[in-house]
């Protein structure tokens, strides 16, 4: 993906990035139905490791970082789209 | 010390040749191996025996994608010699059970992935998946069949070289002794061809084998021999005091008669037939058998030039006088599953207590006369009136020797 796409990311955009990462970490579960306001955890098989790998996967694919502090922003679809939306605005710049 | 009986009531294995004992031992009396050329990161093509049992049989695609295949292997392992003790796994309390994996190395694999993934990110440690610790705890492999299977009582690992298979069975037959568990899974696996390093080390020490043809490559006691073939392959049995196995009508498949570990104290490559000789005839003793109560013995052998030889002296100096015994290689036929061979090189001679046969050692187009020791069974089975007993040599860097003495089960 380049960075010109990456830049003028939407919010759906945003979360079929997190749920196409999600789909490696938890192969096993069934995507189709998440609710993007609901809880991933409530929706789905996911412990704190599979965060870490969800943090990892932005890293090595998007070069995005997400400090410990801010793991809760990664609660749900909605809420990873509205913190990663202005880090993807933010690849810009860089 | 109780003086209990120990009985296998299960096996359970993959190796090159087979996902089940019965293809398994089909293929040893039917001389196949399926060695084949594998690519290995940065040394190219090597033989390798590889194993190709679905993981997915008894795990999950995320269980597998978090684990190691060490444990995958153990996992598989571990299911199937349950499923064949007919045990009612569901009733059984999962707080007396103990598992007890051997090990040649372990963490080689995910530190060597490890490595090369942050390579690709100017090694940035930053980009070191945070995997990397529970994948390479000794304890993986049993720790994760643990977890797959709901265990609860202890598990651990057992490192002890090449002798680890071996050394895992007896762990398992001594915490049945002392009464800590009442039902043991033991035994060994391996995954090292998935790591260069063990390629490469033994490439820099002249012993990984090479030849045109990769089902040709070990072949141990012939005078063409030139190295090991790395394996991969898991055997763990399940385990029992005969009179529990008893109570709840199990197939008793064989019983641990006797075993003995030592060590060479004398270097670390190279092995010492004496203490090899001593190792076997303690195990000798403990199983209260004669040389000629033993009708096959299992080589360790792993196809070099030296190792080889000096076996064959030390088998000489015990079981060179006995008429009854026949002597037999299985890694000619699957390579060297390095902490699974004991186990699973045991495995494939137990059917011998039902069909008497022994299986053959192959790759031996010529007997090099150092190796020429007692019956040893080259290219063809040989049918015997009947099998008692079997000795299953296994042997380690570091000079770990192991021997265990397997009979059939007599009430």
């Amino acid at each position: 993906m380049t960075k010109q796409i990456l830049n003028t990311m939407t919010k759906d955009g945003i979360k079929s990035i997190v749920l196409k990462i999600i789909a490696e970490i938890a192969p096993d579960e069934d995507l189709s139905n998440i609710t993007p306001e609901v809880r991933l955890r409530d929706q789905l098989e996911l412990d704190s490791m599979d965060f870490l790998d969800i943090v990892m996967e932005l890293r090595k694919q998007y070069g995005i970082e997400v400090p410990e502090a801010d793991y809760q922003e990664l609660a749900s679809l909605e809420s990873c789209a509205n913190y990663l939306e202005p880090k993807f605005a933010a690849l810009q710049g860089s | 010390m109780s003086q209990h009986r120990i009985v296998i009531t299960g096996i359970g294995l993959t190796a090159p040749n087979g996902n089940t004992l019965d293809e398994y031992r089909n293929n040893l009396l039917n001389k196949v191996s399926t060695i084949q050329n594998i690519e290995t990161r940065y040394m190219g093509t090597v033989h390798a025996g590889v194993c190709d049992f679905d993981p997915l049989k008894y795990q999950t695609k995320k269980s597998i994608r978090i684990g190691t295949r060490a444990a995958s292997i153990g996992i598989y392992c571990a299911n199937e010699a349950i499923g064949d003790s007919s045990i009612d796994w569901e009733k059984v309390d999962r707080s007396r059970v103990g598992v007890y994996v051997g090990t040649t190395e372990h963490g080689n694999v995910e530190t060597e992935n490890e490595i090369y993934n942050i390579s690709q990110y100017d090694y940035d440690t930053r980009f070191w998946t945070h995997h990397h610790n529970p994948r390479t705890v000794a304890n993986n492999p049993a720790g994760e069949i643990t977890i797959n299977l709901k265990i609860t009582g202890p598990h651990y690992a057992i490192g002890a070289a090449c002798a680890a298979g071996n050394a895992g069975v007896i762990q398992a037959c001594q915490m049945l002794l002392l009464e800590e568990i009442d039902f043991a899974i033991g035994g060994g696996v391996s995954e090292s061809i998935h790591t260069f390093g063990i390629f490469a080390a033994f490439n820099s020490q002249n012993a990984l084998a090479k030849h045109e043809d990769p089902t040709k490559a070990s072949r141990p006691f012939d005078m063409a021999r030139n190295g090991i073939v790395v394996s991969e392959g898991g055997c763990l049995y399940t385990l029992e005091r005969l009179d529990d196995a008893k109570a709840r009508g199990a197939n008793i498949i064989a019983e641990i008669a006797g075993w003995a570990m030592n060590s060479d104290a004398t270097d670390y490559v190279l092995p010492n037939p004496e203490r090899q000789a001593q190792c076997m005839n303690i195990a000798l003793n403990r199983a209260k058998k004669h040389v000629e109560d033993i009708q096959i013995v299992n080589t360790h052998a792993t196809s070099t030039k030296q190792g080889d030889i000096q076996e064959c002296e030390a088998i000489n100096a015990v079981f060179g006088k006995s008429e009854s015994t026949y002597i037999n290689n299985t890694k000619s036929f699957i390579g060297h599953a390095m902490g699974a061979a004991g186990a699973l090189e045991l495995a494939g001679n137990i059917p011998s207590f039902r069909d008497k046969m022994v299986h053959p050692t192959i790759n031996v187009d010529e007997l090099d006369p150092q190796c020429n020791v007692g019956k040893l069974v080259i290219g063809e089975p040989v049918e015997l009136d009947r099998v008692d007993a079997i000795f299953n040599n296994s042997f380690g860097m570091l000079g770990i020797n192991s021997s265990l003495v397997v009979t059939r089960f007599h009430d």
